[in-house]
């Protein structure tokens, strides 16, 4: 029995296994999966793409946008002002005093925009997303910012409010309720749009 | 807590049958499921490769044909990362990596670690993101779980035990390993990895080969441009997930929306994290008939993981120290974390993702509060409660020798494991295996914070020591996740990680491997009265205490340093 024993293998061999699974692993199974999602979610595997009424892209509902006018809604702080080719959270620990310089900044910000107190600012408005491209907001972060939105955009409160609701995902089993902020503001605008020109399409 | 308890039961109900299916695909009988299907896959395969894949190969062998393997994958991956922006399938004109950046990020994926010094949207090309470290994401697991076949067959399966019973045998076949991973990758992994995979893209993870989308902002006052990542990403995230790999094709990994889209996603993707290490206690207590020692084996591993979990929510649920009076009083600590998620889905993820040696991540450990970032320590410490893909069997098995062998001296017997007699030898290489762990983690630490300039924390003080200790830890374990703040792509990090990445891998799985088939040469003896018997719950707790202490042992003076002096600056 000892004799059938395999004591050594070959350098050659784990070459020539190298290239067969590289070829299997990584360029087959790829192509396969990436070609089949293509065909059965063609929406999602370029990247989940908004576009407006006149067929530009716009942005992905997976991206969270900066926004700074004040008929926008607003999203979390981000490490990498909403750039995704740098992504990244601010890894700053709740002991750095940098953190706290950071989020006094910010209150004051919101005090003066939307008139938020300290003490009782959502707190997703404070802190930064993990991702730094977090496209959601709470509903009550959104709550906060509407009758800013409204005065700017000269709506009534109650309609700028039903816009949320309807920009609202994860309201079921899994996840937590989320607002999309840019899938909210794009519908404003278009709400906007179709006002000025009701004839226009 | 609702999806925290689905995530468990799903885990639980799925693991079951993919371990029933992996004990009968990856044994040695003659007939497995599915073989009209797999079998002209595999002898295609063997026959390009120019494999024998039928000899049972010496414990000498089996290494040196793991490790000729992955010295050849870290040579290709190495060149493809320097030379990428040379190659085809880089869309985005992606430059070469600087030789100390592809060096360390070539052994980080051939050591199942994934630890990234880079980002991979901005710094990958799409023939490295796939050809490179798909492939490894594949190999590195199969053959975790290639070598645990192997010591399973020997040490651990009756028959064999049975076999090498009545007289001494050397040397011992421990199996082939040109088989043990071409049928894991084949009739396991690929299958559910496509699976996966397709259920990710469905959710929205990116899958093209088309270059990154750009496009103009809404609100263009700010910018007036903003670039779009993407590419084969969906292919990606399921074996990193699955694999317990970890490294992700986006910088800040799962919790970038286009590598986790949904809460949904979230659910699949935490899920994968413990699917093949619990399965593979199934799989390996069928195949060997020792289900009762595999049962107290994921008792005590359970038991540690819920903990782990508990205390990562209570954690991550009290709110962050930066935003006292004046976010809304009782909010969670979402600093790093997603709203889709939110605190108790991004806690469940640290805690699994350490466990396992994934290292994936959905939120930033380092903003974590410092019990969490204690928890996700003390996790990679242990790096046993479910494991790495066959390794965290295996470490758990060191252990268990090392249990065994102070079980029978405190009941006054010769140390013995299984009836085989654990000599000098056996015991100077558990012992090896074990102790690098400390002395390479806590070295290397103190070497980094000794010398000025080079650690390069971002955050101050305390916390700053556990940035240092997190990544030596994380190489060591290779697990891959990170206090991300830390300024970790230089050629020191890089060179210094290099050594923690092969040592924490290699040892750890090797030692045990050559002390089975030292043990199984050995002739048994007769199991007797007084016998230890490793299935009693006594055995079970010494285990799980010997685990504790040689852990608090070797790392509480640093993390009382660390996370829990940082607690303390919060004044409670």
């Amino acid at each position: 029995m000892n004799t059938s024993l395999m004591t050594r293998t070959s350098l050659l061999a784990s070459l020539r296994l190298m290239v067969v699974l590289a070829v299997l692993l990584g360029l087959l199974y790829p192509f396969v999966v990436t070609t089949l999602s293509g065909l059965l979610f063609p929406h999602q595997a370029s990247g989940s793409l908004l576009y407006d009424s006149q067929g530009n892209v716009v942005g992905s509902t997976l991206v969270g946008q900066p926004f700074l006018g004040a008929q926008y809604f607003h999203g979390r702080p981000s490490a990498a002002d909403y750039a995704p080719d740098a992504a990244a959270g601010s890894n700053l620990a709740p002991s750095n005093p940098v953190l706290r310089e950071r989020t006094l900044d910010e209150v004051r910000t919101l005090q003066e925009r939307d008139g938020l107190s300290a003490g009782e600012i959502p707190v997703d408005l404070l802190a930064a997303s993990g991702s730094g491209i977090d496209p959601h907001i709470t509903p009550a972060a959104a709550l906060a910012q509407a009758p800013r939105v409204s005065q700017a955009r000269g709506l009534p409160l109650p309609a700028v409010e039903n816009a949320i609701q309807a920009a609202t995902e994860y309201t079921g089993l899994l996840g937590e309720p989320a607002v999309n902020v840019l899938r909210l503001n794009l519908a404003l605008n278009e709400r906007a749009l179709n006002e000025r020109s009701p004839t226009d399409e | 807590m609702n999806e925290v308890i689905l995530c468990h039961a799903l885990v639980i109900g799925l693991a079951l049958p993919l371990g029933l299916y992996m004990a009968r695909s990856l044994n040695d009988d003659r007939k497995a499921p599915l073989d009209g299907l797999f079998r002209p896959f595999e002898s295609m395969l063997y026959r390009l490769a120019g494999i024998d894949a039928q000899r049972t190969m010496t414990w000498q062998a089996y290494a040196w044909a793991v490790l000729k393997l992955h010295l050849l994958l870290v040579l290709l991956a190495w060149g493809v990362f320097m030379a990428q922006g040379l190659l085809p399938l880089n869309p985005d004109g992606v430059a070469g990596m600087p030789w100390d950046t592809a060096l360390h990020t070539a052994v980080s994926f051939a050591t199942n670690t994934n630890q990234q010094h880079y980002s991979g949207q901005a710094q990958l090309s799409y023939l490295s993101q796939t050809f490179a470290i798909v492939t490894l994401q594949f190999v590195t697991p199969a053959t975790g779980l290639a070598v645990l076949l192997a010591i399973a067959r020997v040490l651990l399966s009756k028959a064999s035990v049975a076999r090498f019973s009545e007289t001494a045998v050397q040397p011992v076949g421990v199996g082939n390993y040109y088989r043990d991973l071409v049928r894991t990758l084949l009739r396991v992994m690929l299958p559910v990895a496509t699976v996966v995979a397709l259920l990710l893209a469905w959710q929205g993870v990116p899958s093209t080969y088309q270059g990154a989308q750009t496009l103009q902002p809404l609100d263009s006052a700010v910018t007036e441009s903003q670039v779009i990542p993407r590419g084969p990403v969906a292919s990606m995230v399921a074996i990193k997930q699955l694999g317990t790999n970890g490294g992700g094709w986006y910088g800040p990994n799962s919790s970038v929306p286009l590598e986790n889209p949904t809460p949904l996603s979230n659910v699949i993707e935490s899920v994968s994290l413990l699917l093949f290490p619990v399965a593979l206690l199934v799989a390996v207590g069928v195949m060997t008939g020792r289900r009762r020692l595999m049962t107290g084996i994921g008792a005590v591993m359970l038991a540690f993981s819920l903990a782990s979990t508990a205390a990562m929510i209570v954690s991550e649920k009290m709110p962050n120290a930066a935003f006292e009076g004046l976010a809304a009083a009782g909010s969670p600590n979402m600093e790093g974390k997603e709203v889709r998620f939110g605190p108790e889905m991004s806690a469940l993820w640290a805690s699994w993702t350490t466990q396992t040696s994934n290292g994936s991540v959905n939120a930033m450990h380092d903003s974590f509060n410092p019990l969490g970032g204690a928890v996700t320590l003390m996790d990679m410490f242990v790096n046993v409660t479910f494991g790495g893909i066959g390794v965290g069997l295996i470490g758990y098995l060191l252990y268990l020798m090392l249990a065994a062998f102070v079980g029978s001296l405190m009941i006054g017997r010769a140390p013995e494991l299984l009836g085989k007699p654990l000599e000098t030898r056996e015991i100077r290489w558990i012992s090896l295996a074990i102790l690098a762990q400390p002395l390479v983690i806590l070295g290397l630490t103190a070497l980094a914070v000794a010398l000025p300039g080079l650690a390069g924390n971002s955050n101050p003080a305390f916390h700053g020591l556990s940035q240092v200790l997190y990544e030596y830890t994380s190489a060591f374990a290779n697990n891959g996740s990170g206090f991300e703040g830390l300024g970790d792509d230089t050629p020191w990090w890089n060179l210094t990680c290099v050594i923690a990445l092969l040592v924490g891998r290699f040892l750890p799985m090797l030692a045990p491997l050559a002390v089975a088939a030292w043990l199984a040469g050995k002739r048994t003896a007769p199991a007797g009265r007084g016998s230890l018997d490793m299935d009693s719950g006594a055995f079970v707790g010494l285990t799980a205490s010997v685990i504790v202490i040689i852990n608090l042992l070797g790392f509480l003076p640093v993390l009382v340093l660390g996370p829990v002096a940082e607690q303390l600056t919060f004044g409670f």
